[in-house]
Parts: structure tokens; C-alpha cells; sequence
């Protein structure tokens, strides 16, 4: 099972929740069920940023989460 | 995605990458033949112009334009009702073009004329008559926060605080970043810094103000010249906010003349289009260095407190943020941003770092270089200058005592991969700079400095032309040197001359969608694309010597620009050049072209280490930077030149910030400085000679290596210079900037403090 943390305003919108540990394959995955378990967070959840295993990805469902991954999704992020 | 099948093949030794070739626009842009978002016109070309509040906040009960649609020359006048409302996320962008029920800052835009000459233009918006109702404002952050200040939004209520809260705030939202226990943590410290900071908004500072040229037709079929950083945003939004079809929208990007961030959203182009529909011509909008300073995009203005503490050995045990961005008359400043990097480049059990995201009667903010970061970093660099000093220790010794490294669980969250810090400080601490002697008045400061860097979607098209030359179509906006590293990574790949390959930046209807020139992206993510695309042209053109010679594809190698056999068995025929092999494409299956799409990630966090040496009159206040050395990790630069560039233009920008440059309101919430008179930028003459050093700490993702180096630099130089001026005249200095009033006082306080 792949441990899941929220930052910043994604933690305080699920209530300050902490690690979740989901079953998931792919990132898709683990916002699919992140949302089923936390609504609140699913106007939000297609514009975060998700790090995996230290890799930022932003838009990517397809990248690949392992049993052990270390998933931070984190606020949408942009830089100048 | 990340780095599979093709990209993970990486490459360690090359011929052209690392070289220093003449940049591809470098001969229009010293001759003038460079086409930038004004050069642009066209048949019956109309003048746009645009009417701006003169109020920080007012209600605007009605707008007459009778009398301006009545004058002669006048074509069109556009106001509110010419843009249909929406209650989505871009309805903040759509009412900071064009202001709704309210004005909300000295200079959002509340109705536009275009006209067939400029003269009338201005004419006309003399004659448009708005019905103000002046409202109380607020254009600081500190104030905005407290009960009883000037509420801009009736409807907003600050997210994410428990209870919720029963009454309007100009506060949109808190956030918090958090690792460990930080009560504990401080518990353990032997000396402990507590500070609070404020640093002024501070805008781009292009030189090429915004400028487009729109042309819609009652077909609703339409194109834009313009110059931003990303002609594809500029095409989704204008058509989204003007309801047309994207596919019938063209944008050609042109020159740009900087954007630092500043030109990655709209403001004058979906105006443009409305009049130019509205008119049935043509209509070419320039702002004015004016406009520019009150109606686009600065970057935030912040109040800040910073708590560290250490062990006398220095080790840190805690460090604590509270950080309060005011983003402009809407939700969206970069406090989250601010939040998560504070503290990225140190090692820490605890940390607690806490955003709150403000609105003030000012304009928008928009990105700016590692947007947040700096003034983050300039209070919590502070900071570790100052525990440096209590503990005695030397300030790199301290931060390589605490320096994020591979395996650091970041302050933001995620473990760091393969990272450069340490090696900055390294770097900074052998160069003579760190031990040149220093006289009266002048003193040293270091700051380390973090950026995320991102990529994102990326297309590009390589065409192989029949001389054997290439076209490497991009789209994404040249802002840096871009165009001559797309060039040296295909070149590098194909095997051919630098020169052989000519890039251009293509309109939207020439290729597929890609992202804003932004965050650092485009040698990482466009680079990425360009040597995909050049490794599929290289496996096409195997296969047509493959068919050439009769042998199987797999046959062919491809080595130093040539086909060749891949060994005896495969025969023995004369290697076919990359030249050879173009100039028989027509009859060996045709056109040859590469081509590759990617969302791109990996882009490499960095960081970087600045050294400054500045001397301070402590008559005028005047301070004088002597010298100024920055460390940075590249990845791999690709041309040297450019990345220093990048580093250079990172701590001329910061010398800037530091020094002067502020927005100065005054009290009726009016902009007091909107020029570069008022609003001092630096000159050459403001900068020393800025020696750089290149770290190069491959990044995994990328098959050479690179990482994004566009921003880092602008996150370290406020610290450095304010520690360097703190040295320089025995004083902490906790605001920026430290124009010569604020350092006399600063000197007088101390003196008077003396006295009594």
C-alpha cells in the first residue's frame, strides 16, 4: 500500500488528515482514492501536483506508484 | 512522463553541448530587424486604447460612452457588457481585463476604445463618463489583515481555518507545511533567532511593455500577434473568455523583450479581440510603461516572521515561518509557494511554515521568477546570517552543517533525489571572492537559495530539409536563448553543425498545444522533445540506408551524423551522411521529419549559493555592490553562456529588489511611482562584474543531464545583499528595500539607540 500525505491546503481541506495509505497503481489511482475518501478535495484534485517517490509530476495520471512509493500530493504549482 | 525507452539513453560525452555558439536572433536583435509584440500591423489597423479606475476601489454605478461612440474615428468602445460574466476560475482573470461592478485598484481597466488614429483613442476615453462610488481601500498587507479594514469581496471567507469563519475577510486562505514537533524542537536549541520582515512588491521589470495585434472576423475566425510566454494559453483564454471555437483562433508569438513571469497571462489581448470584433478591423493595443506598472502583474508585497533555532555546535533544531503575501485585488499570491521553499534548502526534524494568502486594492500579482521564493528566502537567510554570527560560526560551515542533500526529507514533504547544494557552498566557499580583504563601510553576505523547476506539455516538429539542413519548429516561447540550445541538443543528436539547424517558435496552428514558457521548463522540457524528435529522424534515416544498401534496418548504426553497417556481417558499404542521406529522401520515401509530444516531469529541483560584497555610504545611505559570485546547479549547461546569463540576470533582478525597487502607494491607494524614473530599476552602472561557477550535478530525468536554471537565481540575492549590507553597517535590516532613506534611518536609529 502506497502511503499518501497531503500538503498545505490539501491537508486542511481533508481536515488535517494525516498519512492515508491507499492500494494504486498509477497516480490516477491514487487521486481516485484520495477523492472517494476525502470529497472535499475533488474540485481540486485534477489541478494538484503529486510527488512520488521525490518526482514532482503535475497532469500525469499515468505515472506509476509502487506498493512502498512515498506519495505527496501537494497544491497546483506554477513558476514564472 | 519521465524518462522510458528512447530518453533513458543518456549521454555523458558530447561535441557541441557545452559550447558557446552566436545565438541564432542575436543578429535581428542588435540590427533592429527583430519583430516585437509592436512592430506588428496591418490593413485598416485600428488604435486601441483603454479607460482606467483612477480609484483604488470604487463601485462603478454607470458607464456612458455616448459621447466617445459619437466622435469621429471611433469605431468601437467596449465596457463590461461586452464580456459575457462566468462563475468559474477564469472569472478572476476576465474581471482583472475588464472590471465588472467594481473598480479594485488604481488602474483596472473599465472600458476600451479603438479608433483610427491614437490621438482620437485618447480623445474618445476623455469623453466616456463612469459613475463612481468611492470606497474605502487597502493596499497594505498587514493592514488588510486586521478586523475593521476595507472588505474588497463581501462573499470571501478564509478557507481552511477551523472555526469557519462567520464574516467576510480579505484573507482568502491559510496553509501550513509541516515535519516533527517545533515546540520540541525550539526546546532543544541553545540560541534562537526570532525576526519579522516586510519586503515592498516589485514588478518584472521588462523592458518590452505589452503589446498585440487582433484580427476577428464575423466568422469568428481570428489570430493574434503578440508577445507573451505562452501564445497557447493566450489562444485557450482569449477563446474561452470570448466564446469562440479554439481551432478558429491563431496566435503567433513574437519577440519578447523579457517576462520574468509577468507575461504568462492575459490583460489587453481579449480586449484587443473584442474590439477588433466589435469593429470589423484589425486592432493594435500597446500599454504604456505607465499601464504596465498599475494594471499588470508585480509580484506580491509581504510581511513576515521567521523563528530558527540551534544548538551552539550548529545544529539547527527548529525553524518556524509565518508568512502573509498580499496578491493584488484577487485570491491566487504565491504564499504557498513562499511556504514550501522557505526552508527547502535546510535538513530539518522540525519545521512549520504557515502561508496566508491576502487581497488588497493593488493590482494582480502575477509570477516573477520562482514566485514566492525570494522574499521567503531574503527573511529566512536573514536569519541564518544572523544565529551565524551568535554561534560564531562561518555562515557556509553553518549551512553545510545543515545543507538539504540526496535522502533529505524535503520542508515541503517530498525526499530529495541527487541535489547540488553542498556543492554551491563548496563552491563558494574555494573562490577568492569569499576572502578577499574588505575596508571600512563595506561588508559580505551569503544566501542559498531553492527552486522547484517544472516541465510540462511540450511538442515539437524536426524537418529535415533536402541541403541537408534542419528546421526544429518549438512552441514555446524564446525568453532566454532557448532557441540556440534547441539548436546545439539537435545538432548534438543528428551529428551535424550547430549552424545547419535553424529554430523557430511556430504559431498554434502549426503545432500541438504546448505550455507556457515558465517555470524554468523549456531547455529541460523542449529540449527533451527536440532530441526525441532528432532520434526518431536518426532511426529513419538508418532505415532508408538500410533500404539503400538492401540490408536489414537493424543493420545500421548511426555514428557521428553518418549510417553506417553495424558490423562486417551487415556488408560492407560506404557510410551515408546525415547530408547524403537528405539530399535522396525524395526518392527514398520523402520528406524526412521527427516529431515528438510529451508531458514532461523531471525537470530537476535546484539550488544556489550568492556572495555579495557591498560598501554602504553612511552619509546618503548609497550602497554599492563590489563584487557578487553566484554558485548554481545546472545539471548540465548546454550553452554555457546562457545559463550564466541566466544566473547574471538573477542577481542583477536582485540587486534591483534589494536596493530600490518598490511600489509606492500613496494615501488615497494611488501608484506614486508607475515609471522607470520613479521606480528604479538597476543599470549597468548599479552592477559589478558577476562572476559565476556552473555546478553540475546530473539530473537523472533528463538524457543529459539538465536541469532548469531560469529562477534559482532570483531566490538567493535579496538575503546575500541584506546580510551584506547588515555587515556593512552593524545593523539587521528587516525591509526591503534598503533604498539609501531607509538605511540613513536605519543608521540613525542605531546612533540615537547609542545615545540613549
Amino acid at each position: 500500500m502506497a502511503r499518501v500525505m497531503l500538503g498545505g491546503t490539501l491537508k486542511s481541506l481533508a481536515g488535517n488528515t494525516p498519512v492515508l495509505e491507499v492500494d494504486a497503481k498509477t497516480i490516477r489511482e491514487v487521486l481516485d482514492r484520495v477523492g472517494e475518501v476525502y470529497p472535499s478535495l475533488l474540485p481540486i484534485l485534477d489541478r494538484v501536483a503529486v510527488a512520488v517517490d521525490g518526482q514532482i509530476y503535475r497532469n500525469q495520471w499515468f505515472a506509476a506508484v509502487k506498493p512502498d512509493s512515498e506519495v505527496f500530493i501537494l497544491p497546483p504549482m506554477a513558476g514564472g | 512522463m519521465p524518462l522510458e525507452g528512447d530518453i533513458a539513453q543518456r549521454k555523458t560525452t558530447f561535441k557541441q553541448i557545452g559550447t558557446r555558439p552566436i545565438r541564432p536572433d542575436g543578429v535581428d536583435k542588435v540590427t533592429g530587424r527583430a519583430r516585437f509584440g509592436a512592430d506588428a500591423s496591418a490593413p485598416g489597423m485600428l488604435i486601441g486604447k483603454v479607460l482606467r479606475s483612477p480609484h483604488a476601489h470604487a463601485r462603478i454605478r454607470k458607464i456612458n460612452t455616448a459621447k466617445a461612440e459619437a466622435l469621429a474615428g471611433v469605431k468601437a468602445v467596449v465596457t463590461r457588457d461586452d464580456f459575457k460574466d462566468r462563475n468559474d476560475a477564469l472569472r478572476d482573470v476576465l474581471v482583472n481585463c475588464m472590471a465588472r461592478d467594481k473598480a479594485l485598484y488604481d488602474g483596472h481597466a473599465v472600458a476600451a476604445v479603438a479608433a483610427t488614429t491614437a490621438a482620437i483613442a485618447d480623445k474618445a476615453l476623455k469623453l466616456i463618463v463612469v459613475d463612481y462610488e468611492v470606497l474605502p481601500h487597502v493596499t497594505d498587507v498587514d493592514e488588510a489583515m486586521k478586523p475593521g479594514a476595507p472588505i474588497l469581496d463581501k462573499t470571501m471567507f478564509t478557507n481552511n481555518v477551523e472555526p469557519k469563519p462567520t464574516k467576510p475577510s480579505n484573507v482568502a486562505s491559510r496553509c501550513e507545511f509541516a515535519l516533527g514537533d517545533i515546540k520540541a524542537g525550539f526546546a532543544k536549541a541553545d540560541v534562537v533567532v526570532e525576526r519579522s520582515f516586510k519586503t515592498e512588491a516589485t514588478h518584472q521589470g521588462y523592458i518590452e511593455p505589452h503589446a498585440c495585434l487582433a484580427n476577428l472576423g464575423p466568422d469568428g475566425q481570428g489570430e493574434i500577434w503578440v508577445c507573451t510566454q505562452g501564445h497557447y494559453m493566450i489562444r485557450n483564454t482569449c477563446a474561452d473568455l470570448l466564446g469562440l471555437d479554439i481551432s478558429k483562433l491563431r496566435v503567433t508569438a513574437s519577440e519578447i523583450g523579457g517576462g520574468f513571469g509577468g507575461k504568462t497571462t492575459v490583460f489587453i489581448e481579449p480586449v484587443a479581440l473584442a474590439l477588433s470584433r466589435k469593429s470589423g478591423r484589425p486592432v493594435k493595443m500597446v500599454m504604456t510603461r505607465n499601464e504596465v506598472f498599475r494594471a499588470t502583474g508585480p509580484t506580491s508585497s509581504t510581511s513576515m516572521r521567521i523563528k530558527v533555532g540551534t544548538t551552539r555546535d550548529g545544529r539547527i533544531t527548529a525553524a518556524e515561518a509565518d508568512l502573509r503575501y498580499q496578491g493584488g485585488a484577487f485570491p491566487g499570491s504565491p504564499v504557498e509557494l513562499g511556504a514550501m521553499t522557505a526552508f527547502a534548502c535546510y535538513d530539518l526534524e522540525n519545521v512549520k511554515a504557515v502561508g496566508y494568502d491576502v487581497i488588497t486594492n493593488r493590482p494582480k500579482q502575477a509570477a516573477y521568477r520562482a514566485p514566492g521564493a525570494p522574499m521567503a528566502a531574503f527573511a529566512v537567510e536573514s536569519v541564518i546570517d544572523e544565529l551565524a554570527k551568535k554561534i560564531r560560526m562561518d555562515p557556509v560551515d553553518f549551512r553545510l552543517k545543515n545543507a538539504a542533500k540526496q535522502g533529505t526529507k524535503s520542508a515541503y514533504g517530498p525526499t530529495f533525489g541527487p541535489i547540488g547544494l553542498i556543492q554551491t557552498l563548496e563552491a563558494i566557499k574555494a573562490h577568492p571572492n569569499y576572502r578577499a580583504p574588505l575596508g571600512p563601510n563595506q561588508g559580505r553576505g551569503l544566501a542559498s537559495g531553492f527552486w522547484f523547476n517544472f516541465a510540462g506539455q511540450t511538442c515539437t516538429t524536426l524537418n529535415v530539409n533536402l541541403d541537408g539542413t534542419v528546421a526544429l519548429a518549438v512552441g514555446t516561447p524564446d525568453i532566454g536563448g532557448s532557441r540556440a540550445s534547441m539548436c546545439l541538443m539537435a545538432a548534438e543528436e543528428l551529428g551535424i553543425g550547430y549552424e545547419q539547424v535553424r529554430t523557430i517558435v511556430a504559431d498554434t496552428s502549426s503545432l500541438g498545444y504546448n505550455d507556457v514558457t515558465d517555470g524554468s521548463r523549456v531547455t529541460f522540457a523542449s529540449g527533451l522533445a527536440t532530441i526525441m524528435a532528432a532520434r526518431e529522424v536518426i532511426k529513419k534515416m538508418c532505415a532508408r540506408a538500410a533500404k539503400t544498401w538492401g540490408i536489414s534496418a537493424d543493420a545500421v548504426t548511426w555514428e557521428d551524423g553518418q549510417a553506417k553497417p553495424a558490423g562486417s556481417n551487415a556488408g560492407n558499404f560506404k557510410p551515408m551522411s546525415f547530408k547524403e542521406i537528405a539530399a535522396a529522401s525524395h526518392s527514398t520515401g520523402g520528406p524526412l521529419a521527427g516529431h515528438h509530444e510529451i508531458n514532461a516531469d523531471g525537470a530537476g529541483v535546484s539550488f544556489a549559493t550568492h556572495l555579495c560584497d557591498v560598501e554602504v555610504d553612511p552619509e546618503t545611505g548609497y550602497t554599492r555592490v563590489l563584487r557578487y559570485t553566484i554558485a548554481q546547479d545546472a545539471g548540465k549547461a548546454i550553452h554555457p553562456s546562457y545559463v550564466e546569463g541566466q544566473f547574471q540576470g538573477g542577481a542583477a533582478q536582485g540587486i534591483g529588489w534589494a536596493l530600490n525597487e518598490e511600489y509606492i502607494y500613496g494615501k488615497d491607494g494611488r501608484l506614486q511611482n508607475a515609471g522607470f524614473l520613479d521606480y528604479r530599476i538597476p543599470v549597468a552602472s548599479d552592477c559589478p562584474m558577476i562572476d559565476t561557477i556552473i555546478v553540475e550535478v546530473a539530473n537523472p530525468k533528463h538524457p543529459y543531464g539538465v536541469r532548469g536554471v531560469g529562477e534559482t537565481s532570483i531566490v538567493p540575492p535579496m538575503g546575500a545583499i541584506a546580510n551584506a549590507v547588515s555587515a556593512a553597517i552593524g545593523v539587521r535590516m528587516l525591509e526591503l528595500p534598503m533604498s539609501p532613506p531607509r538605511i540613513v534611518h536605519a543608521l540613525d536609529s542605531r546612533l540615537k539607540k547609542a545615545a540613549d
